[in-house]
């Protein structure tokens, strides 16, 4: 019902000035930075974010104080932070980057000195070609005003920081495959047990990913303090977050919201969030937390914006991103996209995400296009069991990352919830919606 | 070292077992006998858990969950399920995705009848596939190198040729292209699968992905016949299944030995087999008259033989052989004994003046390969391992990179393992027992040469007992008495430390074993040091010491010699003088050449016997490291051509005398007698079960009940694990090759006897180095250095391989090429003066000495000998185009 | 030309020594690659394989995964359509249809001009400008036909030259500050045993040990 009582992350987005450094430093950038440096140790630093019960915001949602937490010990350590951002339907880190790169640059810094960084990478998705050239001169702009490098602001503290483009591929969003990437690979996620990236990550070095937005709170943070920040939002989701709204409502974008304080309705709804459907459209399916998460009804709009309040309900917040698909949409057709999705990124090592994603997609395709067959969709539960057991939510794992298990999400619920829907294309012959 | 027998137990399917701490539950479950299914797990491999096909059902803390059994360790308390319906479920899930975009062209693949995936689809069985979509299609099989096809439909992704080709072999030539479904296994453009090891990744392809040319639409599986055996490539000697289809040779797979091969084989052993099938090979007895040669029975070539024979008895030193390095150990010891006490003549040589005084392997401690491997600092004074014993390389290479072994290399350009080498010293022939010298002595000054500070401190910082020396030829061209001197040198500043043999012809280790060199008798003894049983038996040794090849061969054309055996010699292409050779068997009157196939030599034989080749006949071998296995009969012998020692018989027979030996158990009977380091053993101890992987003498320890560990990978050829798996269950010992056997006695002092001949002043028995001669300027001094593809005979009757041999080449250092202004890529001549060798290409090499240049030994053409001739060791370049 | 010009490899040795070891280069160094010639020739492959120490099998392994990497010559302009989920909604499949039709050519063909080469993308992550069009990683959106089509005229036209940069993504990078960082300074201290130097030492000894301890 209410947009946050102040922004966070997203403060800056708008005022075009705070681009480059002067723009920045007018606006209190580097203060976080300086006062890190010069007056806090690591270790204040690192209680802070475990006071602000700052989850993590690429997707997975594990509380960043506590994955700091988990680093091995060892002289070299690294940063890496993940700006892949390749989720359908999530745009936020492009905003962050493309918008308030030195806010990204200085919460790095911060986290690197919380944790003790031998150097800290920003791996960016290839194709932000503009959040590249910002968050260079950003780079650049910092090593000269003296916050990255040798002894930054005249502290004891030295640091290098390198931007890395990606080349395109959905899968080095996935910590481990971004690691791969960054070391020159393919982006083929690392097999676990026992190699968590804070045990053994970039270079066999200890390492954490965090995201974008996720170190974008940090400056905030060391600023007002993490029992601040957690005065925001309930239970284990506290201060704001960047929910990005897409899909049929009139106005799609992202919105800087206080944690679990607003319900989906509100966000789609609210003048000045979502702002409604078309005239005469309803609410048909919602999609949470980007296409890996199961689908919400109609029935569902009065779920929270919260972690566990979207767990509650058999789905995830994930990267915040919420697509609305109205009335006018065709299920089977929504579905198979995604499906055709998974079965493009999928990086082809484990054989029911490469095998069974295309062989799904090839399915779906038919039933879309007329040629679909009753045992069809018997034939489609069984293949998602077959990359998922039991089909059920959160998804148990028969692959080494959770790119393979998000693909029966969509599937699964809209035969799920849209079975009618199924039948009909498959009795006429194809898409009613054509 | 005793965590190493330490034991976790866990249950498997209800029953608990026993498993080693750290091991993949699906070994350990093997070992139980319950095989999980699998594609992408191999045991010589690092496990990756892409296929998914091993997921089974393991207890955690938040109850059952579906794990990869190959990716997960054993843990104490463990339950683990295999055959539920939820694992049964997923793994048959599993299935169906690989079939979903397989082919199924069984009847025309060469894996069918051999194919996990066939064979796991009749368990599982669906009857009629649920994918009805169009498959993924490329065109059908593309050759990825000379010896390997692929086939990418067929390919289920389950990285084990790309691990092989990065991770063992060292060499990404293959990877994985694209993403996705679209993901296959291709080369670089242009830049074919070139490695000496790309037969491995065929064996391991659990599907007809990969396929040999060789091999090819040759046989199925359900007609092939097998024989285990000992691969006589080289001396590694690599344990394999030889299979055959009607009487002709048509795989060898390599055997998974802990001990020596890990199941890995190179191209050339794995290939090589083709010279047997050879349409040149000898059938029939030969005698020539001058230019008039006619074939002949047995009866009528010992009668022509006699005659001569007996007329040069009387001048014993008249009587020369050489030659043996690939005859079998019971061969040798026949052909030794007809030679040394028959016909009195002790110039006998298995070497062909391209190997080592045969003093530094009797006289030393010698090391296993897991020695080797486990050593602390193994000292390289050898040509490039990768080129002369390839699956050692690949050892070694292993060791360096994951178990901390420290490896010192003194080379004269760089080698194969000298990116994995801790300190790589580059000498100039000439130079190495003076650099060895410089890194043992305790002089307080630094050495100024990086590589020499390195490589000493590492060599002062290690445990004398932990220090191997690998002694091989580093040059092929001049003497070897300062690399010699050089391994003196080393092993008596370091008592304790142990000599691995890097003499690479076939079984030239069991032939010094044998006596079948100059000075020697059987047992590793000198010609004055034959036990009493031996002189029973010998009646009479000779109290000279021959002759050597070079010197052979010296004498021969000097007149001396009026009979001389070659036993698969080729002396005018393979010993250091060609010109010599010829002139010398031009000489003598009698040449009598063992031979399987023809060669450069055979021409002057007024007298060809043929031999029965490998695989048609019983018998053992020795390996580098005194390692004896057994070489497995598979065909019956090609024409009239007969095992050696029964040549020897028959000889013996022809000029009225009689060795005493019907069989090969008469040979054993009286070898472990006569030689103290034979003792003990059997052909039926050799033949046993527990002796498998072979016997390494002399027996140290006995009645260990430790069985060896050879069995094939379940995924590379599901139909021969019941062979394989006959003998008593294997243990999976990591790294520690198993020394003791089951009904052979250790005999205390059979090994007292064979050590007591170790000499702490090994030096001692070596000559002192030659003076100098100081080099022109201009002039360049040659290292001649083999290729694995050498062009030798083998290779050039195994159509397949003879393709491979590279023409030869010229290397030198970067400063030498800029001092003559040469470019690399340019054609050269090369010169000593007399001789030329035209249309060379220049390669320069950062790895290689200034004033040196390094030539690639041919073979059969022998034209690089030609021009680095016998001692004469000054050469120059010519610039012929840029 | 397909090589490294010079420029270019002094970038490449730069881009290299931002990275505790050169094979991380591998990606940034086949962007440079396209900046120069458009697309990864095999001989660029072949160098970067050089420059990095791996085989040209393993660059065109890495290469191959990303769809960023082209190993066949494109267009001058990329131009890729979004069909995924937000886009889809918003008549992103309709758009590309017009596309194709517009161009003349299939998703992954280039025109017969060499001016553009269609793509269709998976999310760009301009939702809210759905449904949404990249040109060369510059992005626009929301798209008609029309507007499609006015694009398409501009591009050709020369108009966008100014907005719309050429191939490699970096190339942006390099046109605007470059990666100024103090190179020098940190190869200077790496050398010098300070704390990145220890990087790579330690790297390699500490992957020996074990032991869990935490912070
Ligand atoms: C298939 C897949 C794609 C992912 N994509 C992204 C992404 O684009 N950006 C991101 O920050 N995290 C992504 N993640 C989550 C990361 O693995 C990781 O959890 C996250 O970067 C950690 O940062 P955080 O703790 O700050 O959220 C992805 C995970 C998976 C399995
Ligand atoms: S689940 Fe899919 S994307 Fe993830 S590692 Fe396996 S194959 Fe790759
Ligand atoms: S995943 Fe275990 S054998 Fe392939």
């Amino acid at each position: 019902m209410t947009l946050a009582p102040f922004k966070i992350v997203s403060k800056r987005v708008d005022d075009p000035e705070a681009v480059g450094l002067q723009g920045y430093l007018a606006t209190g950038g580097y203060q976080a930075l300086k006062r890190a440096v010069l007056d806090l140790t690591p270790e204040a630093i690192r209680d802070q974010v475990m006071q602000a019960s700052l989850l993590g915001r690429g997707g997975a949602g594990f509380e960043a104080g506590r994955k700091w937490s988990m680093l091995k010990k060892s002289d070299v350590r690294y940063l890496v932070i993940n700006g892949d951002e390749s989720e359908p339907a999530t745009f936020k880190d492009h905003m962050l980057v493309e918008r308030d790169p030195h806010q990204l640059v200085e919460g790095a810094l911060i986290a690197g000195y919380a944790i003790g960084a031998a150097r800290i990478f920003i791996f960016l998705r290839g194709e932000f070609a503009l959040g590249l050239e910002r968050v260079q001169a950003a780079i650049n702009e910092a090593y000269e005003y003296g916050a990255i490098g040798r002894n930054i602001f005249g502290s004891d503290f030295s640091i290098d920081l390198v931007l890395h483009p990606g080349a395109g591929a959905y899968i080095c969003g996935e910590e481990t495959a971004l690691l791969e990437s960054l070391e020159g690979k393919r982006g083929f996620p690392r097999i676990k047990p026992p190699y968590f990236p804070a045990v053994i990550g970039l270079y066999g070095q200890p390492t954490i990913v965090n995201n974008v937005e996720t170190v974008s709170n940090l400056p905030w943070i060391v600023m007002n303090g993490g029992g601040e920040f957690s005065e925001l939002g309930v239970g284990r989701s506290r201060g704001t977050r960047l929910f990005a709204l897409s899909g049929d409502v009139i106005r799609p974008g992202n919105y800087e919201l206080e944690m679990v304080k607003n319900t989906f309705r509100d966000l789609i709804f609210d003048p000045e969030m979502g702002g409604g459907l078309a005239p005469g459209r309803q609410v048909k399916a919602v999609i949470p937390g980007g296409v890996s998460a199961p689908w919400l009804g109609p029935d569902q709009l009065d779920v929270l914006l919260g972690q566990d309040e979207v767990a509650a309900v058999g789905s995830m917040l994930g990267s915040g991103s919420i697509i609305v698909m109205d009335d006018s949409t065709c299920m089977v057709r929504a579905a198979w996209r995604i499906a055709k999705f998974f079965a493009r990124e999928s990086c082809g090592q484990c054989t029911p995400c490469r095998e069974g994603g295309s062989w799904i997609e090839k399915v779906m395709r038919r039933i879309e296009t007329g040629s679909g067959r009753e045992e069809d969709l018997d034939l489609l539960m069984d293949l998602c069991d077959n990359i998922v057991p039991g089909v059920s939510w959160p998804p148990q794992q028969t692959t080494i990352c959770v790119l393979g298990p998000s693909i029966p999400s969509s599937v699964a619920t809209a035969i799920r919830m849209f079975r009618d829907e199924f039948l009909l294309h498959i009795k006429e012959g194809g898409c009613p919606y054509e | 070292m005793n965590d190493s027998d330490a034991t976790v137990k866990l249950v498997v399917d209800g029953h608990e077992i026993q498993a080693k701490p750290g091991e993949m539950i699906i070994a350990a479950a093997e070992k139980a006998g319950v095989l999980i299914p699998r594609f992408c797990y191999h045991p010589r491999l690092e496990p990756v858990g892409v296929c998914r096909m091993c997921l089974v059902e393991v207890k955690g803390p938040r109850g059952f969950s579906l794990q990869p059994a190959c990716y997960l360790p054993v843990a104490e308390g463990m339950e683990v399920v295999t055959n539920s319906d939820k694992a049964k479920k997923a793994q048959d899930g599993v299935l169906e995705y690989l079939l979903a975009n397989h082919p199924l062209d069984c009847p025309v693949c060469d894996k069918g009848g051999e194919c996990p995936l066939q064979d796991q689809t009749f368990v599982y069985g669906p009857g009629e596939s649920r994918f009805v979509e169009e498959k993924r299609h490329y065109p059908k099989p593309i050759p990825i190198s000379k010896l390997v096809y692929l086939d990418r439909e067929r390919c289920i992704q389950c990285d084990r040729c790309t691990r092989f080709a990065d991770d063992v072999a060292g060499e990404a030539l293959i990877n994985f292209i694209g993403r996705g479904g679209s993901i296959q296994v291709n080369t670089f453009p242009d830049k074919p699968f070139s490695s000496y090891f790309s037969g491995n990744t065929v064996q391991i392809c659990p599907v007809g992905a990969l396929t040999a040319t060789p091999y090819r639409f040759k046989a199925r599986p359900w007609d092939l016949e097998q024989v285990e055996s000992t691969c006589v490539g080289c001396s590694v000697g690599c344990q394999i299944v030889v299979q055959s289809s009607e009487n002709e040779l048509v795989r060898y797979l390599g055997l998974d030995s802990e001990a020596v091969n890990h199941s890995w084989l190179c191209d050339k052993g794995r290939f090589g087999f083709e010279s047997v099938n050879s349409s040149d090979r000898l059938g029939t007895p030969t005698i020539r008259n001058g230019t008039a040669a006619k074939e002949a029975s047995w009866t009528e070539a010992m009668a022509k033989l006699a005659e001569p024979l007996n007329r040069a008895r009387k001048r014993p030193e008249s009587i020369a052989i050489i030659g043996g390095a690939h005859l079998a150990n019971e061969d040798l010891y026949v052909w030794s004994k007809l030679a040394k006490s028959i016909f009195g003549t002790d110039s006998v040589d298995a070497q062909l003046g391209d190997g080592l005084d045969p003093r530094l392997l009797t006289r030393t401690n010698r090391a296993t390969i897991a020695d080797a491997v486990g050593a602390e600092v193994l000292v390289l004074l050898s040509g490039d391992i990768r080129e002369e014993l390839p699956v050692l390389f690949l050892r070694l290479r292993e060791a360096a990179i994951s178990s901390g072994l420290k490896i010192v290399e003194l080379t004269h350009a760089a080698t194969s393992l000298t990116p994995n080498a801790a300190a790589s010293i580059v000498v100039s022939p000439g130079q190495v027992e003076a650099t060895v010298r410089s890194l043992v002595e305790q002089s307080g000054q630094e050495p100024s040469d990086p590589s020499i500070a390195v490589a000493k401190a590492i060599i002062a910082g290690a445990d004398p007992n932990r220090i191997v020396v690998l002694a091989g030829r580093m040059n092929q061209a001049g003497s070897s008495l300062d690399q010699e001197r050089a391994i003196a040198t080393l092993i008596d500043a370091k008592p304790g430390s142990k000599l691995l043999s890097g003499l690479r012809r076939a079984n030239v280790n069991g032939a010094i074993d044998m006596g079948f060199v100059p000075g020697h008798l059987p047992g590793r003894c000198a010609l004055t040091e034959g036990s009493k049983e031996l002189i029973d038996a010998w009646k009479q040794v000779p109290t000279q010491i021959g002759r050597s090849t070079p010197e052979i061969l010296a004498a021969a054309a000097n007149g001396e010699i009026d009979v001389l055996f070659l036993i698969g010699a080729d002396p005018i292409s393979d010993a250091p003088d060609p010109e010599l050779s010829e002139r010398a068997l031009a000489k003598v009157g009698t040449v009598v050449s063992v031979e399987t196939l023809p060669n450069a030599s055979t021409r002057f034989a007024s007298i060809i016997l043929p031999a029965a080749a490998f695989t048609e006949r019983m018998g053992s071998t020795t390996n580098v490291e005194s390692r004896i296995s057994l070489l497995g009969q598979k065909l019956v012998s090609f024409g009239l051509s007969r095992p050696e020692w029964m040549i020897a018989v028959e000889i013996a027979a022809a000029i009225g005398e009689d060795l005493g030996f019907e069989s090969m158990h008469d040979v054993w009977r009286e070898l472990s007698v006569v030689s103290p380091l034979h003792r003990g053993l059997s052909l039926q101890a050799l033949g046993s079960p527990g002796t498998r992987e072979g016997v390494l003498v002399p027996v140290r320890r006995s009645r260990v009940s430790i069985a060896s560990n050879r069995s094939l990978d379940p995924v590379a050829t599901p139909g021969i694990i019941s062979v394989e798996h006959s003998g008593p269950p294997s243990s999976s010992g990591t790294g520690r090759g198993s020394d003791a056997y089951p009904g052979i006695e250790a005999n205390a002092s059979a090994v007292e006897s064979v050590d007591s001949r170790i000499s702490g002043d090994l030096l001692d028995l070596l000559a002192t180095p030659n003076e100098v001669a100081p080099i022109g300027s201009g002039d360049l001094v040659p290292v001649l250095r083999r290729r694995l593809f050498d062009g030798g005979t083998m290779l050039v009757r195994s159509k397949n391989l003879t393709e491979l041999a590279p023409a030869p080449r010229v290397t030198v250092g970067g400063s030498t090429a800029a001092s003559m202004g040469f470019a690399a890529g340019s054609k050269v001549t090369l010169s000593n003066g007399t001789s030329e060798l035209p249309d060379l290409e220049l390669v320069v090499d950062r790895g290689v000495a200034d004033g040196v240049v390094v030539v690639d030994l041919d073979g059969e053409s022998g034209l690089t000998r030609r021009v680095i001739q016998g001692e004469n060791l000054r050469l120059t370049i010519k610039l012929e185009s840029v | 030309m397909a090589r490294f010009t010079p420029d270019m490899e002094t970038r490449a040795l730069a881009v290299i020594e931002l990275y505790p070891e050169r094979r991380s280069a591998t990606i940034p160094l086949c962007h440079l690659a396209q900046e120069q010639d458009g697309y990864l020739t095999r001989e660029a492959m072949e160098q970067i394989s050089e420059l990095v120490g791996i085989t040209p099998a393993e660059v065109l392994g890495t290469a191959s995964f990303y769809d960023m990497l082209h190993t066949e010559p494109v267009g001058k302009y990329l131009v890729g359509v979004c069909t995924n989920i937000a886009c889809l909604l918003k008549g992103g499949e309709e758009l590309l249809e017009h596309a194709e039709q517009a161009l003349g050519v299939a998703p992954g063909g280039t025109t017969d001009d060499g001016m553009f080469t269609l793509e269709e993308m998976e999310c760009i992550a301009h939702c809210d400008k759905a449904p949404a069009v990249q040109v060369n990683y510059r992005f626009f959106g929301p798209l008609g036909d029309e507007s499609f089509d006015s694009l398409v005229e501009e591009l050709r036209g020369g108009a966008l030259d100014a907005v719309v940069p050429p191939h490699g993504t970096l190339s942006r990078v390099h046109r605007t500050s470059g990666i100024a960082v103090p190179l020098a300074e940190i190869i200077e201290a790496r050398r010098s045993g300070d704390l990145l130097e220890a990087e790579r030492a330690r790297a390699k000894a500490e992957a020996e040990g074990a032991g869990g301890n935490q912070l």
